[in-house]
C-alpha cells in the first residue's frame, strides 16, 4: 500500500516535470499552424505561416545547413587526426593539449566571438563571408570531435593496434587510414552527430558573427520573434524542430547502441 | 614460392641501453649477436626489460645515445619498423578487429602491393600452416584466445620477415592450451628457418624454444648460453635459481670438502677454498641408505608428483634440500637417508647474489 502511494507519488511528479517542459513545445509547435493564435485553435489549422517562412527563410536554413557540415568536414578532418597524433604521440602535453582545446565549452560563446571579432574583424571579405560563422562553430565543435574519438581511443588500444600495422609495413598515412580509422567509426560517428546538432543550433556565438547576409536557423529564429507575427516565429520553430529532432534521434539511438555493446 | 625457407638476417644489438622520458632505467647498455636463423630467448621476471629490448630490435623504442641495431651488419638504428622488415606478434596480438581473419593475415601484403590472386594463395598456406582452416572469414572477436594467437603468428610471418619478434604470445593462454601451442611453435620456427627472437618470464617455453637464452635482471644480462649451459652452469645464484629449482648451499670447505650438519660432501674445483657457494640441481641427488654416502639426512615430506616425486630432506644442510627421487623408491617421512651426489654435479657459485 504504502509502495504504491510512493509509486504514484513518483510517476505524478515525474509527469508534472515532464509536461512542464513538454508543454511549451507543443504550444508553440501548435500556434505555428492555427490560423490565429489569439483566437486559438478553434480559428482553424493552416500550413500558410510555415510556407511563409519557408519563402524567407529558406536561404537561411541552407545556410545553416552548409555551415554544420562544414563544420563537420573541419572538425572531421582536423579532429581525427589530431586526437589520434595526441593518443600515441601526446605523453605527458595530450592532457595540457586536450585542456585547451575545450576551453571554448567553458568560455561564453560571446567572448570567444568578441576575440574573433577583434583579431579578424579587419579582413572585410573574411568579416563578410559565411567562412567567419563557420570558423566560430569550428572551435566550438572541436572538443566535441577530439574527446569522443580520443574515449573511443582509450578503449580499443590504439596504441598497439597502430604498432602492429606499422610492423607490418605500414606508412603512418595507411595505418591511420586503414586501421586506425575504421576501428574509431563509433567515436567518430558520435563526434559528427553532437557537431552537427551543436552547429545548427549554436546561438550564442553566431548572434555575434553574423552579418544580414550570413544568418543560420536560430538567428533567423530570434528574428522572427522580434519582428514578425508570433504564428510565423512558431512556424520557425516547427521547421527548426522537424530539422533537428531526427538528429538528436539518430544521436540517441547511437549512444544506446554504444551502451549495448 | 613458399613461405617456407631460408630468409632470415642477423642481428647485433650494440651498447643499447634505454632510459624512458620519466627516468626510469629500463635497460643498462647492452651488446648481443644473433645468428642468422638463430632463436634467441629473452628471459626474466616481470619488469627485467626484455620488452624494452624487443621493441628497441623491432623499432619501437630509440635505444639510448650510443646504442646501435644492425641487421645483416648494416645500422637500423634510425630506421622505423615499417621499413626494417620485422614480423612482431604482440602479447596482446593487436589483431585488427576491422578486418577478417584472412585480411588480418593479408594486411602485410596488400601493404606490400602483393596482388590479390598471389595474397590469397600465400594466405591459404598460412592458414593451413598455422591449423586454423575454416576460420578465414571470421571476426577477430569471434576466435578463442589460441585462434588469435595463430593467426597473430600467421600475420607476422606472412610478409616473410628477416626477424621474428615475438612477446610473450602464449602468456594470454590457458596453460594446457600453452604447452600444446609451444610445441606446435617449436615445429614452426625450425621449419620457418626464420631469425626469431621470442621474450618470456616462463623457463620452461625459454628452455623448449631457445638455441640460446639471455636471463635478464633489472636490466641487466645475467647470462647468456644455451639451455644446457644456463641450467647446468649457471654463472650466478639469480639466474640458477631462475631457471629450474636449485638447492643453493653456503658453506665452509676443507680438503675440496663441503662441511655439513649432515656429513661431507666432495666438490670439484679449486682446492684452496675455504668457503663456498654451491648449486645442486634436485634430480642429480640420489637417495640411497643411510650411511652408504658421505652426507645424510631425514626425510621432511614426499610429494608424488606421478612421473618422479619431490622429497624434502632436513638436517643435511643448514637449509632443507628438495631431491627428485624416481617414483619408485618407497621412503616415507621421517625415515632417515643418504644423499649421494656425484662431485662434478656441484656447481660453484661466485660469493653474493
Ligand atoms: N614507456 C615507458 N615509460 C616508462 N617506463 C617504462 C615504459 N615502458 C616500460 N617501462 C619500465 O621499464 C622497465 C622494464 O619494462 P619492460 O616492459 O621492458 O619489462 P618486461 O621485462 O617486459 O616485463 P614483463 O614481463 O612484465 O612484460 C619496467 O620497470 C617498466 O615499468
Ligand atoms: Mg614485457
Amino acid at each position: 500500500m504504502r509502495d504504491r502511494l510512493i509509486f504514484t507519488g513518483q510517476l505524478l511528479f515525474t509527469l508534472t516535470v515532464a509536461a512542464f517542459l513538454v508543454v511549451p513545445a507543443i504550444l508553440s509547435i501548435s500556434a505555428g499552424v492555427t490560423v490565429n493564435y489569439f483566437r486559438g485553435i478553434s480559428s482553424g489549422v493552416t500550413l500558410q505561416w510555415v510556407f511563409q517562412v519557408w519563402d524567407l527563410y529558406a536561404g537561411t536554413i541552407l545556410l545553416s545547413f552548409v555551415i554544420a557540415f562544414a563544420t563537420l568536414a573541419v572538425t572531421l578532418l582536423v579532429g581525427v587526426p589530431a586526437a589520434y597524433a595526441l593518443h600515441t604521440h601526446g605523453g605527458r602535453w595530450s592532457r595540457i593539449v586536450e585542456e585547451v582545446i575545450t576551453l571554448p565549452i567553458a568560455i561564453p560563446g560571446l567572448a570567444i566571438a568578441l576575440a574573433l571579432i577583434l583579431t579578424y574583424g579587419g579582413f572585410g571579405e573574411f568579416r563578410r563571408s559565411w567562412l567567419f560563422i563557420l570558423t566560430g562553430h569550428v572551435i566550438f565543435t572541436m572538443p566535441f570531435m577530439v574527446r569522443s574519438v580520443m574515449a573511443v581511443f582509450s578503449t580499443v588500444d590504439i596504441k598497439t593496434l597502430d604498432e602492429g600495422a606499422a610492423s607490418l609495413g605500414a606508412s603512418p598515412v595507411r595505418r591511420f587510414l586503414g586501421v586506425i580509422v575504421p576501428n574509431a567509426v563509433p567515436g567518430i560517428l558520435a563526434g559528427a552527430l553532437m557537431v552537427v546538432t551543436l552547429s545548427l543550433g549554436e546561438f550564442n556565438l553566431t548572434w555575434m558573427l553574423h552579418t544580414p547576409s550570413t544568418k543560420t536557423l536560430p538567428i533567423g529564429l530570434a528574428d522572427s520573434y522580434a519582428s514578425m507575427r508570433l504564428e510565423v516565429a512558431s512556424a520557425y520553430t516547427l521547421i527548426f524542430f522537424v530539422m533537428i529532432i531526427p538528429l538528436l534521434v539518430a544521436m540517441q539511438m547511437f549512444a544506446d547502441r554504444e551502451q549495448g555493446r | 614460392m613458399n613461405v617456407i625457407g631460408d630468409h632470415g638476417a642477423s642481428v647485433r644489438v650494440e651498447t643499447c641501453g634505454k632510459t624512458f622520458v620519466d627516468g626510469t632505467r629500463a635497460l643498462e647498455p647492452a651488446t648481443l649477436d644473433i645468428a642468422r636463423g638463430e632463436t634467441l630467448v629473452l628471459l626474466g621476471p616481470s619488469g627485467c626489460g626484455k620488452t624494452t629490448m624487443l621493441r628497441i630490435i623491432a623499432g619501437l623504442e630509440l635505444p639510448d645515445v650510443g646504442g646501435k641495431v644492425l641487421f645483416d651488419g648494416k645500422d637500423m638504428t634510425s630506421v622505423p619498423i615499417e621499413k626494417r622488415n620485422v614480423g612482431m606478434v604482440f602479447q596482446s596480438y593487436a589483431l585488427f578487429p576491422n578486418m577478417t581473419v584472412a585480411d588480418n593475415i593479408g594486411y602485410g601484403l596488400k601493404i606490400r602491393g602483393v596482388g590479390k590472386h598471389e595474397r590469397a594463395s600465400r594466405v591459404a598456406e598460412l592458414v593451413a600452416l598455422t591449423n586454423i582452416t575454416g576460420l578465414e572469414n571470421r571476426r577477430i572477436t569471434q576466435l578463442s584466445g589460441g585462434q588469435r594467437q595463430r593467426v597473430a603468428l600467421a600475420r607476422a610471418v606472412a610478409i616473410r620477415p628477416g626477424i621474428l619478434l615475438l612477446d610473450e604470445p602464449l602468456t594470454a593462454l590457458d596453460a594446457a592450451l600453452r604447452d600444446r601451442l609451444r610445441g606446435e611453435l617449436n615445429r614452426l620456427l625450425r621449419a620457418l628457418g626464420i631469425t626469431t627472437i621470442y621474450v618470456t618470464h616462463d623457463q620452461a617455453e625459454a628452455m623448449e624454444l631457445g638455441d640460446r637464452v639471455v636471463v635478464m635482471q633489472k636490466g641487466v644480462i645475467a647470462q647468456v648460453g644455451t639451455p644446457r649451459e644456463i641450467y647446468f652452469e649457471p654463472n650466478s645464484r639469480f639466474v640458477a635459481e631462475f631457471i629450474g629449482a636449485a638447492n643453493i648451499i653456503e658453506a665452509p670447505v676443507e680438503n675440496g670438502q663441503l662441511l655439513l650438519p649432515g656429513g661431507r660432501q666432495p666438490i670439484g674445483g679449486d682446492a684452496n677454498l675455504t668457503t663456498a657457494v654451491a648449486m645442486i640441481r634436485p634430480e642429480t641427488i640420489g637417495i640411497v641408505a643411510a650411511g652408504s654416502a658421505p652426507l645424510s639426512g631425514t626425510i621432511d615430506s614426499v610429494s608424488f608428483i606421478g612421473d618422479r616425486q619431490r622429497m624434502i630432506i632436513g638436517g643435511a644442510s643448514s637449509k632443507i634440500i628438495a631431491v627428485d627421487a624416481p617414483n619408485t623408491i618407497t621412503a616415507k617421512a621421517g625415515e632417515r637417508v643418504g644423499l649421494l651426489i656425484a662431485p662434478d654435479a656441484v656447481r660453484l657459485l661466485p660469493p653474493g647474489n
